[in-house]
This record gives C-alpha cells, sequence and structure tokens, in this order.
C-alpha cells in the first residue's frame, strides 16, 4: 500500500502576485545567501534575478526588499490550535493567524482537543474546517490511542486515508512499551511519523517545574529530567526492535539528547525537535513562578539548555518547533501549581532564537533558518524553497526591527506568551504561504502600498 | 515593608527590628488587658484555603490586641466551593477595603500574586510548600530569648523537608541570623539540589549532637498515602526526636502539632528543652509586630503606641 500524503489544507485565497526587490535572500538548502529579485507569479516562484534586474509584470505588487532578509517560509510541526471544542483558548482562524505572523506557512495542529481527534469523522471535519478557515496550510496529527488512555489504537489506516499527517498522544506519553509497540507494528501498514511526548509519570507524579535549585527553593514539586530521558531510551529502543519511525517531541533534557544520538548511531529511525522557550530560557527564569513560563516539559537548567544548542548544532536535533500552547487570561491567572501546562509560541518564534541566540553569536542565521522549516521532510509535507517553479513559500523579515513582545497585542486569541514584555530584534513584515499573501506587518503594510 | 510575601525579602536588620518590637508587644500580652489601640479602625482579612487553627487564631488574635477589626474568610462553606477562583474572591474581598490580608493556600507563589490584585498590605500566611516567614519570625524571636541571638549557632531541621514551607522559611531565616542550619531525613523526603539555600544535608542523626537547636518537622501522615517512607514505624526508628537522641543543652522546637511517637517521642515533649509553647506565644506578638509594621507603616519608625485601650 503507498503511504497516503498527509493532507495540507487552508482557504483558498486569491495567488500571490509580487516581485520583493534586493532582499537578501537566504534559503541554506538552495545555497542561496546573497541580494536576489524574487518574483512571484500567480503563487509560484517565477524568477531569481540579480538585484534590480526583475520587473514586475502589470498588476504585480512590489515589494521593496532592500536591507531585508527574504527566508523560505518556516514549518512547525507542533501547535495546539484547540479546535474542535476549546475555541475559547485559540481556533483554526487565530491559530493560523499566529503561524503567518511568525512567518510560517504551514503548521501540524496536535489532537488533544475536546472532542480529541481520534477517529476520520473528527479528522474529515476538522480538515474542512480548516479549508474554510485556515490563513496558512494545517496539517493534522491525530491520536495514537483512543482517547488518548494509551489502551488501544486508533483506526490509523482510516486516518491515515483520511489525511493524518502522522500520529501523536501529545500531552500525554504512551505509557505502556506494548501499545507503543504494537502502534510501530501497525505503522508498516499504515505508515505515519509517531510523534511521541516523552515524560514517564511515575517520576514527573505532580511536578509542576523542573526539579533542581529552582524548585526546591520554591517548595514546588520538581519534574526530573529523568522522566523524559527514561522515556527517550525506552522508545527509541522499542523504535530500533521493530524498525518503526518515531519522531521525539519537545525535547527538554541533556539526557535526552543523549539518548537520541545514541540510538541514531545504532540506526534506529528517530527524529526530535526543540522549541525556543527550551533554547532561550531555564528553570531559573520559571522561578518568577510567572504562569506563562510553565510548560511540559518543563524550562530546565542551564546544562540542559546548552545540551539542545549542542544537539542543534551538530544535528541531533533536527527542528525548532513551537509547541504552541494557547491558554485563557483566566486560566493562567492562578498560583503557578494550578496553571496549565503551556505557553505560545508561533508570533515570537523567529524574533526570541535571533535576539537569544544568533545576535549573540551562540547559532547561525542560516541554521537557525534552516532548523525553522526542517519539520517539513520529517512529515513528507512540501518543503519550502526560494527556487523557481515551487510553490511560493515565504517571509521577508527585517533583522533589525525592534519591538516589545505583546505590546501591540498577539494575532493568537490568547496572550500566554513566555517572552511576554520582552524586547525582541527581528520582525517579520510580509508571509506568503501555499502562494497567497497570508501575512501583512500593518506599518509594513502601508509603508509598501 | 508594603507586603510580607517571603523570608527572602528580609536581611537581618528587618528581621530584627520585627523581633524588637514583638519584644515591647509581649509586654502587652502580660498585662491583665492585653490590648492597645495602635490598628483602631484598620480591618484584617483572614483568608484561609487550608485548615489550619493555630496560625488562623494567632493572627486573629494579634490583630484583635491591636484593635483592627478581623474578618475570617475560611474557604469551607464558600463561595469558593462553588468553584470561584482566587482573583475573584480577593477582588470581591477586596471591595470591603480591607487594610491587611493574611492569606493561606495549598499553592506556591498566591500571596505574591494576590499582591498584585488589591492594594492591601499581604502577609503570606502559607503558600503551599513555599513558605511561612511568620513561622520563621516567631522561631528566630524564641531562639533569641532563649539564646541570646544566633550567630554561629548550629540548627538541624529534622524530617519532611520536602514538603514543609516551614523548613523553607526557617532555612532562610536561621541564616539570616548567622545560625548554620543542616536539614535532615530521610532521602525520599529532602529535595534534590535543597543545598543550594545555603543548607548542609544529612540522611542520619549521628551528628545530632552538634546542633544547639533541634527543629523537628511534622511528620504529615498523608505522605504515607505516596509511599514516601515505609512505615511510620521505621521512620520513628531513624529520625524521631526522643530522650537518647536530645543532648541535656539542645533546644527543641516544633511548628507544631505534634505526632506523639512519631517525629518526637512523648518525653521530650514534655522536657525542660521543649520550647514548643514559647513558640505559640510567641507567634501573637511577632504577629503583632508584623501588623504593626505593615499598617502602621508611615509610623513604623516610632514608638509602638503601647498605651492600654481606653476604656
Amino acid at each position: 500500500m503507498a503511504a497516503p500524503a498527509p493532507a495540507l489544507v487552508h482557504a483558498a485565497r486569491p495567488p500571490a502576485d509580487v516581485l520583493v526587490r534586493g532582499a537578501h535572500v537566504l534559503d541554506p538548502r538552495e545555497g542561496i545567501d546573497a541580494p536576489v529579485d524574487v518574483l512571484v507569479r500567480r503563487g509560484e516562484v517565477a524568477q531569481l534575478g540579480s538585484p534590480g534586474t526583475l520587473r514586475a509584470p502589470e498588476g504585480a505588487e512590489v515589494v521593496e526588499g532592500e536591507g531585508r532578509h527574504l527566508l523560505p517560509a518556516f514549518v512547525d510541526p507542533h501547535v495546539h490550535l484547540r479546535t474542535p471544542g476549546q475555541e475559547h483558548k485559540e481556533d483554526l482562524e487565530t491559530g493560523t493567524r499566529a503561524a503567518a505572523a511568525g512567518g510560517f506557512c504551514a503548521v501540524l495542529a496536535m489532537p488533544n482537543t475536546a472532542p480529541l481527534v481520534d477517529t476520520a469523522p473528527v479528522l474529515g471535519a476538522l480538515l474542512d474546517a480548516a479549508a474554510r478557515e485556515a490563513r496558512v496550510p494545517v496539517g493534522v496529527v491525530p491520536c495514537i490511542t483512543r482517547g488518548q488512555d494509551g489502551v488501544e489504537l486508533t483506526e490509523m489506516a482510516e486516518l491515515r486515508a483520511a489525511g493524518a499527517a502522522g500520529f501523536t498522544d501529545d500531552g500525554r506519553p504512551v505509557v505502556s512499551a506494548g501499545v507503543l509497540r504494537r502502534a510501530l507494528q501497525y505503522q508498516r501498514l499504515c505508515g505515519g511519523v509517531l510523534a511521541l511526548h516523552e515524560e514517564d509519570p511515575s517520576l514527573s507524579t505532580d511536578g509542576a517545574m523542573h526539579e533542581g535549585a529552582a524548585s526546591a527553593r520554591m517548595g514546588i514539586a520538581g519534574i526530573p529530567s529523568i522522566s523524559e530521558s527514561t522515556l527517550v531510551a525506552r522508545d527509541c529502543a522499542i523504535a530500533g526492535y521493530e524498525r518503526g519511525r518515531i519522531h521525539l517531541q519537545h525535547l527538554s533534557a541533556a539526557e535526552s539528547v543523549e539518548a537520541v544520538a545514541a540510538a541514531r548511531a545504532h540506526g534506529v529511525a528517530v527524529t526530535c525537535e526543540a522549541s525556543p522557550h527550551h533554547l532561550t530560557l531555564t528553570d531559573e527564569d520559571a522561578a518568577s513562578l510567572d504562569t506563562r513560563l510553565k510548560m511540559n516539559p518543563p524550562l530546565r537548567a542551564e546544562g540542559d539548555r546548552r545540551a539542545l544548542l549542542q544537539g542543534l548544532r551538530d544535528g541531533t536535533i533536527d527542528c525548532i518547533a513551537t509547541d504552541h500552547a494557547p491558554h485563557a487570561r483566566d486560566e493562567k491567572e492562578v498560583p503557578f501549581e494550578q496553571a496549565p501546562m503551556g505557553t505560545t509560541g508561533l508570533e515570537t518564534a523567529f524574533a526570541a532564537v535571533h535576539t537569544d541566540l544568533v545576535l549573540p553569536g551562540v547559532l547561525g542565521l542560516a541554521l537557525v533558518v534552516e532548523k525553522l522549516s526542517a519539520a517539513a521532510a520529517l512529515f513528507a509535507l512540501p518543503v519550502p524553497r526560494i527556487a523557481a517553479g515551487e510553490a511560493a513559500n515565504l517571509t521577508l523579515v527585517d533583522l533589525s526591527a525592534e519591538w516589545t513582545v505583546g505590546e501591540a497585542g498577539y494575532e493568537s486569541r490568547s496572550e500566554n506568551c513566555c517572552f511576554a514584555g520582552r524586547r525582541l530584534r527581528g520582525r517579520v513584515l510580509l508571509t506568503v504561504a501555499a502562494g497567497a499573501v497570508a501575512y501583512r506587518e500593518r506599518a509594513f503594510a502601508v509603508s509598501a502600498a | 515593608m508594603r507586603h510580607l510575601l517571603s523570608i527572602a525579602d528580609l536581611d537581618r536588620e528587618d528581621i530584627e527590628r520585627i523581633c524588637a518590637r514583638a519584644g515591647q508587644f509581649s509586654e502587652v500580652s502580660d498585662r491583665e488587658i492585653k490590648k492597645v489601640p495602635a490598628l483602631r479602625g484598620r480591618t484584617v482579612l483572614n483568608l484561609f484555603y487550608e485548615a489550619s487553627t493555630r496560625t488562623r487564631s494567632s493572627f486573629e488574635l494579634a490583630a484583635k490586641r491591636l484593635s483592627a477589626d478581623v474578618v475570617t474568610f475560611a474557604a469551607s462553606g464558600s463561595s469558593v466551593e462553588k468553584g470561584e477562583s482566587l482573583k475573584d474572591t480577593v477582588l470581591t474581598l477586596a471591595a470591603h477595603s480591607p487594610d491587611a490580608i493574611v492569606i493561606r493556600t495549598p499553592h506556591a507563589g498566591s500571596a505574591a500574586l494576590v499582591a498584585g490584585w488589591t492594594t492591601a498590605a499581604i502577609v503570606n500566611a502559607g503558600d503551599g510548600k513555599r513558605e511561612h516567614p511568620t513561622q520563621a519570625l516567631l522561631d528566630v524571636f524564641t531562639l533569641r530569648q532563649k539564646l541570646g541571638g544566633l550567630a554561629g549557632r548550629s540548627v538541624w531541621i529534622v524530617g519532611d523537608v520536602a514538603h514543609s514551607r516551614v523548613a523553607r522559611s526557617n532555612i532562610l531565616a536561621f541564616q539570616a541570623m548567622g545560625a548554620r542550619v543542616t536539614v535532615c531525613g530521610p532521602p525520599t523526603l529532602i529535595p534534590r539540589d535543597i543545598e543550594a539555600l545555603g543548607c548542609d544535608v544529612r540522611f542520619t542523626l549521628d551528628d545530632l549532637r552538634e546542633a544547639d537547636v533541634v527543629y523537628a518537622l511534622r511528620m504529615q501522615r498523608e505522605r504515607m498515602d505516596q509511599h514516601l517512607v515505609p512505615s511510620l514505624r521505621e521512620y520513628a526508628a531513624h529520625y524521631q526526636i526522643n530522650g537518647r537522641r536530645l543532648g541535656a543543652r539542645q533546644i527543641l522546637m516544633h511548628p507544631g502539632p505534634v505526632n506523639r511517637g512519631v517525629e518526637l517521642s512523648g518525653e521530650v515533649v514534655d522536657s525542660p528543652q521543649a520550647v514548643i509553647t514559647a513558640q505559640v506565644k510567641a507567634g501573637v506578638v511577632v504577629r503583632m509586630a508584623v501588623l504593626y509594621e505593615l499598617l502602621a507603616g508611615a509610623r513604623a519608625g516610632e514608638p509602638a503606641h503601647l498605651e492600654p485601650q481606653p476604656a
């Protein structure tokens, strides 16, 4: 049986006709790192040319790109769009608007909604809704187990035929090794990456922050790094044995990075992601008990953060994923231990990583750009490329523009952003997703007109 | 001082000033009429989300002896049980314009959160497992009475440190006063990296004799449900402070209520080394000092209003 392609759907929008003139184009996969004129015609990259050489055909918009960077747009394999059932936190429209504002041209939605996405009818209804409301293409990753209860497999083959982009019980681990093994066996029939939330609940118990000096000081039950790394090691072993394909979500601990590297060295088909917040913040930041800094896995120690950075550099960590997890204000306006886990992240991902990691020279810009869209290949999605003949998936950013997170509000319905109030450098000005203009920064929209 | 949220916000001078004022208030407590008009017309609101007899009544007495009006709001039997959020409850109660809110909740950081929602002075009377600053202040007050000072003294805090807000506040307070603090208990009840607070960690009582002060923590029976120790019997065998382990010149403290036969043997509770009732007595005057400092803030530099209540 040929593996069905994941459905990636969005609302119909007029195809873009845009000439971006003189922007510094950085597309590591295409080997471009220079000022280039880029012409988009009817939603496709039509032509690349030396700066000042391309002319806009009639009806095409001209965007002055000088001093700005044009990048392949980003792909996020891990967002919570909260639809169906939790639209007070986010919906397909607001969530994908946030994605476009962050420079993303595609996102994969997690299934821990109400109801859960664990049957083909729910998946179908969600994809239909995305085809009406989504500003950027949305794929859906339904559950591995029914009700995410870790016991019975979902009808994975039917879900794949209905467009599942993979499978995940995100928010929860697959606690039973036997159930995960069955899912990996069944994967041979239906394909689809299993994206795993790695957490041994017997170790994380009622923890609310990373177990370490900060949790000891705060008197808050800790989530030890081994609650993640032991399950990472176990699941890599199972995937290796079954020759299955797994993707590990939101790695946070140094031991987990080591475990992935060891599994890779043994040929296990495992990929993994790290989030902007785990790459830039630590448990000492969470010690403020600001509930926007409460997420699962928790912000960990400085040594863990450094291990994640090293993992990105040496390729152990394949991609950056936001784990965009919106929550309503009143849900987060409670004591830290009672607050739900999660931070929003789509609108700040690039700027946070650029400000905290690229500008200080910790990571190269090309590496960050590559990792922000690397998830596409991992999930068999179209890879954004700035090359003639490709669908236009690109984002224009001003690396020197400074802004304060949250000052002008958010595109997301929720405001639980762990970077709120931070002054960041790097602003998305324009995003073209699947050939259509999905976002224009307000001030930029005015000046370009 | 605007609020009392954490011992970490106080330095040695602050603690000494509060203790000195508590000393002045002790005289009041020994009078026949135990009341001064210092906070007449002020409203103190006690908001307790956890069962507490001692701390609550201690705060009530403290406020009343300062002539403040006191309202106590216990979570059970209130709108909290109907699902009202902490913020909504606080906003509702703040509509009564209390001058101070004394709050205890099962969650770390609650007092600090509440401080952002109202203009009242906030006193943290216990936020989850994090802190219980007035307990630490009354313990310092008690030790200053018994020892003169804490500089260079060794204090052992013994028991369930992981779940103890008393331990966390006392580690900070005793160290601020110059004492060396050692925490001791079963490894399952000592938080990883607690050394970050500056204390030593021991897992046996073998060196207990080096302590000038032995501070036993309550062994909460609900920990047994989580199987954090094999049995109370085994806990007592290794960590109970009893006549065999407690030296004649050591001071024994406990925040109460005591589980006789578990963390303390009956004989040491009744021994002359135990200062447990002195701690309770100190609780009222120290809380008077805290409320006075917060609510008479502008005049805090002047001598306390110690004149008896006019008839």
